[in-house]
């Protein structure tokens, strides 16, 4: 077996270490270096992201509870808005209903003054007018003209009796 | 057609002698300069772009890099950091040392023990020496820890003391081993090839099977490798 020849030991053992020596000062002071150094950049930069995606998380949960609050109190003020138009709104109508009725008594027992005068002119009217007729009727038929308190009397006791 | 150790065989390329000492630069050595710039070259090609999102490339680099360091946390702790660059070097350096040898015509050198004894004898020195410079006498308390029973002191010392030497046989034959074995096995397999004629077929279907097995070997080979080391340190500086 060549592997136990003696006479080739020294120089697999000297090149051994010459290539084992030089891959040595090749990996501590080149290689692994560089290795490191990006590793580590690596592993800052995700932990730098993360920690800038903690602070945009929270101020993003700062930003909502604003908005939720903000919300919250529009919604209060629109409510109360709403109230107070609400009741504005109906003690306006109500007073503008109470204003009406007030009118329209007033306009009812207006033209129910005026009914009853009229009634009261066209009652007197009536009575002239019958007082006259009932003298020309009684002077076509037979006549005489009758007195004039005397026909007003009668007349009055007539229409006492319609009434 | 070529035995099946053929393979193994150590040709120089340029004759290098100094002294007594046949120092040659042979297919082997040629071998180990090719790993050396394949990883130096994939590692800092691949990081070349340091892209954030990394390319399949890079993070295959990047991988290798969070392998090892992973490796090193878990079974040396946060004071194995020191050794990151030699367990990393020696990872990447039996790893691709293995898999360039599973290309047709390669030389692999990983096969050879006295490559592997050469590596398992500086990582079986290296952290002697640490656990020594770190603990000094106490570094004793490996093979006789503190408080067992005294008497037990004959026969806990020499067990600990044969699995403490042993450490670096088992550590390079087991990667020779392997290494060796699979190789041999390729070989004979596909002597068989020849010899079948049409039938052929039969044991390349099989040879297809055990090179993608060989290749799961050359890469756990090279992590068991390094997770080894990983536990001799984590002994020299943890003392158990």
């Amino acid at each position: 077996m060549p592997q136990f020849d003696p006479s080739t030991f020294a120089s697999q053992l000297f090149w051994l270490a010459v290539c084992f020596v030089a891959l040595y000062v090749l990996m501590a002071r080149v290689a692994l270096p560089r290795i490191a150094e990006v590793l580590e950049e690596r592993s800052e930069r995700i932990a730098d992201d993360l920690e800038r995606a903690a602070s945009l998380k929270k101020e993003a949960d700062a930003v909502v509870e604003q908005y939720e609050a903000a919300l919250a109190k529009a919604r209060a003020e629109a409510g109360a808005v709403i109230a107070q138009a609400t009741q504005e709104i109906a003690e306006a109508s109500s007073k503008q209903q109470a204003a009406f009725l007030a009118e329209l008594t007033k306009k009812t027992d207006a033209a129910e003054a005026r009914i009853l005068k009229a009634k009261d002119e066209a009652k007197a009217q009536v009575r002239s007018i019958a007082v006259e007729l009932a003298g020309d009727i009684t002077t076509k038929l037979i006549g005489v003209a009758p007195a004039e308190e005397e026909l007003a009397q009668s007349v009055d006791t007539e229409l006492k009796g319609a009434a | 057609m070529a035995g099946p150790l053929e393979q193994f065989e150590i040709k120089p390329i340029v004759p290098i002698r100094v002294g007594d000492l046949d120092l040659s630069f042979t297919n082997s050595s040629l071998f180990m300069v090719i790993a050396v710039v394949v990883i130096t070259t994939f590692l800092v090609t691949s990081m070349r772009g340091r892209a954030l999102v990394p390319t399949r490339l890079q993070s295959m680099a990047e991988m290798s890099y969070e392998v090892i360091a992973n490796m090193i946390r878990d079974n040396v702790g946060m004071d194995g950091r020191r050794y990151f660059p030699f367990v990393f070097s020696l990872f990447m350096f039996v790893l691709v040392g293995n898999l360039l040898g599973l290309i047709p015509g390669a030389f692999t050198f990983t096969s050879h023990i006295i490559v592997t004894f050469g590596l398992a004898a500086v990582i079986f020195i290296g952290t002697t020496v640490i656990g020594i410079a770190r603990h000094g006498t106490h570094f004793l308390q490996l093979f006789f820890p503190p408080g067992a029973p005294l008497w037990t002191a004959i026969i806990l010392v020499p067990v600990e003391l044969v699995s403490y030497l042993s450490r670096p046989v088992s550590l390079s034959v087991r990667l020779f081993a392997n290494m060796t074995v699979g190789h041999v096995i390729l070989k004979v397999i596909a002597g068989f090839v020849a010899l079948l004629g049409v039938f052929g077929v039969l044991p390349i279907l099989g040879l297809v099977a055990i090179t993608g097995l060989e290749f799961m070997i050359a890469i756990i080979q090279a992590y068991v490798f390094a997770i080894l080391t990983c536990v001799y340190l984590h002994d020299a500086l943890h003392l158990h």
